[in-house]
């Protein structure tokens, strides 16, 4: 139930002090936040370096654009309503299907038409936007989550995240919803993270809460010994994010559609801590070999295999004890 | 990596600055500590009385020049009708009253307030030996004897001093020394020959003129007493006994064997001077002012204290607000307990300061509980957000207003105190408060709610610290203290309390599966 300060530190384990001072500071530039901070700006960026995203279908901007909802959603059957700058999921609404009383929502409760403009027109107030100034809506692809996981989410989308420091994939997760999380793929909504080694793209234990567990809480499967399909496409999709904005720590959230393959959901200046509970694993050491390398390599594949030899789960870092 | 050290230094030199501001004022001015310490001072009102006939009247007094081991904070004279001036003399001082036609009884009022300063020297120069004294015969030979044979009873100054006036008393009339006092001699004269003897032994000496200070109100007497310099310091001698006494109670009024008071006029009657010294107990500070301002320093000058008072009482409370800071980023970073907002609870603690503890908890969490009951159901209502914040800020307002008029129907008076509560404040914990429950549950937005109440509840224990408060306000300076520890607290990378718990299953030793 409690650990003391050096065996914390021993175990590699990063605290927000630490990750704020040490890295977040020093590695992320304030003025490269408002690109991952804005999903439409990062939307943009990833499109224009040939990155996979969800499909953009349109943008709600004013409290006018709300009143013409039913115009812009068009002939759309399912898409995701969420904050242009929200952050932890809040604010996400997951539409399946579009019937002539309202939206069909993931877990199959019905929100009417006036219920999604009001969602909307307070999203636009700022409701769920990072220091409350006003927002826009973004609607665009669904995305049709691999069945890998069908057996181990609770409806809601599994999500990847991968931290990526200075270019290089460090720790990796996959966070699974829970009927606690609502669907949402948010650690502090309840939702496991569980850890993925980076080597080779399998699950190993995960975190619910700050307990480490083996199986999902709702359908009791066990979550070890999964295989990440296009784990080598991921990687490098997160990695490629460092190149694009620039961000030296970052956590890159990645879907894995059954159609498109991995997309990329969003990016995150400020990830979280929890990944090291999932991983069973601290962060201080990956990231302090990292900045013990003599030169950062400007190849991103190269980057990535590093990462793969570098931090297989469980395998002694070169100089660690 | 460069700038590993700055911060450190900048706070280093902050926290030096701060402390060394704060001793120089301290020590150096010397002002208080603690607003309990008291300091005593007391009020002697010299009363000088008289009945003239109607013709000019000039009445000289003496008046204390800094007395030695007192301060003295303030002094003023009472005379209608008579003109005043003051003048210096060979140490002392003199008030003198004129009036050209002073018909009937007269009162005229000299009232000085003084306080105990163990540092005041007394407004002596440099101490010169005495010349030796010349007499005629007998006095010459009884004068030496004396000396001789007081010098051989005694071992230094001080006790030659007590047993030249032991032989002064107990002289028979007839042997040479009582020749030298002569018969029903006074005080005074007993002083004035053992300044004799002392100057015939090459001591120091000096007649001081003064009254005795006690802790009750009394009327007092202008008593001579003898003051010998042994080299280092005057020690004082009453000259009835021979005895050494220490002075603390002793407020000099002015050095010399020449009397009190001193009326110039045709025909007056009934002269009298009373002197009443009645004892006070004034808030340190005041002295401490008075002492810097006499020093010449302008530690005073540029503080708090030359602000108007109500602005003082302002400061008294915004100054403790940095402190209330410190603890709130203590309580996040250190401890690393979630709150609403960065700087709600401390300004839900300056809140507690009007309503006390146990009724701001129970006032603040009575107010939220009910706005967010509101609050849930204008979320029903689709409002938009400001015009919903509007409506939320309006509801915690009449809610307030119900609980002060409901306290005061039931006569607690503390419901009152409810209107101090910052609503704005309010009305974003509650907006937030409910999103966070919307969002992420009940649970998370208790959390965060109790969060800011513990840290309300530490920020108020410390901010209502009484010493704390005064110190800030005597010592502003003090804010750089906590500037620098402010600094530090932002380069702390260590983990958080909580951690400790968040983390704990990944301690060394519990990660092996």
């Amino acid at each position: 139930m409690f650990a003391w300060p050096g065996q914390l530190k021993r175990a590699g384990v990063v605290g927000i002090n630490a990750r704020n001072a040490e890295y977040i500071m020093r590695y992320n530039e304030r003025k490269r936040y408002p690109l991952v901070d804005d999903k439409l700006q990062t939307k943009a960026l990833a499109e224009a370096s040939g990155m996979a995203v969800p499909e953009l279908y349109g943008v709600l901007k004013t409290q006018r654009d709300v009143q013409t909802l039913h115009d812009t959603l068009g002939k759309l059957e399912s898409f995701v309503m969420k904050p242009a700058r929200g952050s932890g999921g809040d604010g996400i609404v997951v539409i399946k299907g579009v019937t002539p009383r309202g939206l069909r929502r993931h877990d199959g409760t019905l929100m009417t038409f006036d219920e999604a403009r009001y969602h909307a027109s307070t999203t636009l107030s700022g409701q769920y936007s990072l220091a409350g100034i006003p927002d826009q809506v973004m609607i665009e692809y669904r995305v049709r989550f691999d069945p890998l996981f069908e057996k181990v989410a609770y409806q809601g989308i599994p999500d990847i995240r991968i931290i990526v420091f200075q270019g290089y994939p460090v720790m990796s997760m996959v966070r699974l919803p829970t009927r606690l999380s609502d669907g949402k793929a948010n650690l502090h909504q309840g939702a496991i993270g569980v850890g993925i080694d980076i080597a080779s793209g399998v699950t190993s234990s995960g975190s619910f809460g700050n307990d480490i567990v083996t199986e999902h809480p709702d359908t009791g499967f066990p979550i070890a010994g999964l295989t990440i399909p296009d784990w080598e496409t991921i990687l490098r999709l997160s990695a490629r994010c460092f190149d694009v904005t620039g961000l030296g720590y970052l956590g890159v959230d990645i879907v894995l559609d059954k159609d498109r393959g991995p997309l990329i959901l969003e990016l995150n200046a400020r990830p979280g801590l929890n990944i090291q509970i999932a991983n069973a694993t601290g962060l201080g050491g990956r990231l302090q070999h990292i900045e013990s390398q003599p030169e950062l390599v400007a190849d991103c594949e190269e980057r990535v295999a590093f990462a793969r030899r570098e931090f297989a789960t469980g395998a002694k870092l070169a100089g660690e004890m | 990596m460069h700038q590993k050290h700055h911060v450190p230094i900048l706070a280093a030199l902050l926290i030096a600055l701060g402390l060394g501001l704060f001793w120089f004022k301290a020590v150096r001015v010397g002002l208080p500590l603690t607003a309990n310490l008291e300091s005593d001072i007391w009020t002697v009102e010299a009363r000088v009385s008289f009945v003239g006939d109607g013709g000019p009247v000039k009445a000289n007094i003496r008046i204390p020049n800094n007395p030695a081991g007192f301060g003295i904070l303030d002094e003023n004279f009472v005379s209608r009708g008579y003109g005043l001036s003051t003048s210096e003399e060979q140490g002392n001082r003199e008030a003198q009253w004129s009036r050209r036609a002073a018909g009937g009884p007269q009162a005229l009022y000299y009232r000085v307030s003084v306080y105990r300063d163990s540092t005041v020297q007394g407004n002596v120069g440099e101490v010169e030996p005495p010349s030796l004294p010349i007499l005629e015969e007998p006095f010459a030979t009884a004068l030496d004897e004396l000396v001789a044979d007081v010098r051989a009873r005694s071992a230094d100054t001080a006790t030659f001093a007590e047993q030249a006036l032991k032989r002064l008393n107990t002289a028979a009339p007839d042997d040479g020394v009582g020749l030298m006092v002569g018969e029903s001699a006074s005080t005074l004269d007993l002083a004035r020959v053992a300044q004799t003897i002392l100057a015939a032994a090459a001591i120091p000496s000096r007649i001081a003129q003064g009254i005795e200070v006690r802790m009750e109100p009394h009327f007092a007497a202008v008593e001579p007493w003898l003051e010998v310099y042994d080299g280092e310091r005057w020690l004082h001698f009453n000259p009835r006994s021979g005895e050494q006494f220490e002075a603390a109670n002793r407020l000099t009024w002015y050095y010399g064997t020449s009397p009190l008071l001193l009326i110039d006029g045709e025909r007056i009657r009934n002269i009298d001077t009373e002197i009443f010294v009645r004892r006070d107990v004034v808030d340190a500070l005041s002295i401490a002012e008075q002492r810097a301002s006499s020093m010449g320093s302008h530690a005073i000058e540029f503080s708090l204290f030359s602000l108007p008072i109500r602005t003082q009482a302002v400061y008294s409370v915004l100054l403790m607000i940095p402190l209330g800071a410190l603890v709130m980023a203590v309580m996040r970073n250190v401890v690393g307990i979630p709150t609403f907002g960065t700087f709600t609870p401390i300004l839900v603690a300056l809140a507690f300061r009007e309503t006390r503890l146990l009724y701001g908890v129970l006032l603040f969490s009575l107010v939220v509980a009910l706005g967010l009951t509101a609050r849930f159901y204008l979320e029903k209502l689709r409002l938009l957000l400001v015009p919903r914040l509007a409506a939320v800020l309006t509801v915690v307002v009449l809610l307030m207003l119900s609980i002060s008029i409901v306290g005061h129907a039931l006569d607690l008076e503390t419901g009152l105190s409810i209107a101090l509560f910052p609503m704005v404040i309010l009305t974003m914990v509650i907006e937030r408060m409910s999103i966070v429950w919307d969002e992420r549950g009940p649970s998370a937005a208790l959390t965060e709610g109790v969060g800011s109440l513990i840290v309300a509840m530490v920020a108020y224990v410390v901010m209502s610290i009484d010493e704390l408060e005064h110190l800030l306000f005597v010592f502003p300076e003090l804010l750089l203290i906590i500037l620098g520890l402010c600094l530090l607290l932002g380069r702390y990378t260590g983990y958080r309390l909580t951690e400790m718990v968040r983390f704990s299953e990944l301690s060394t030793g519990k990660t092996a599966k």
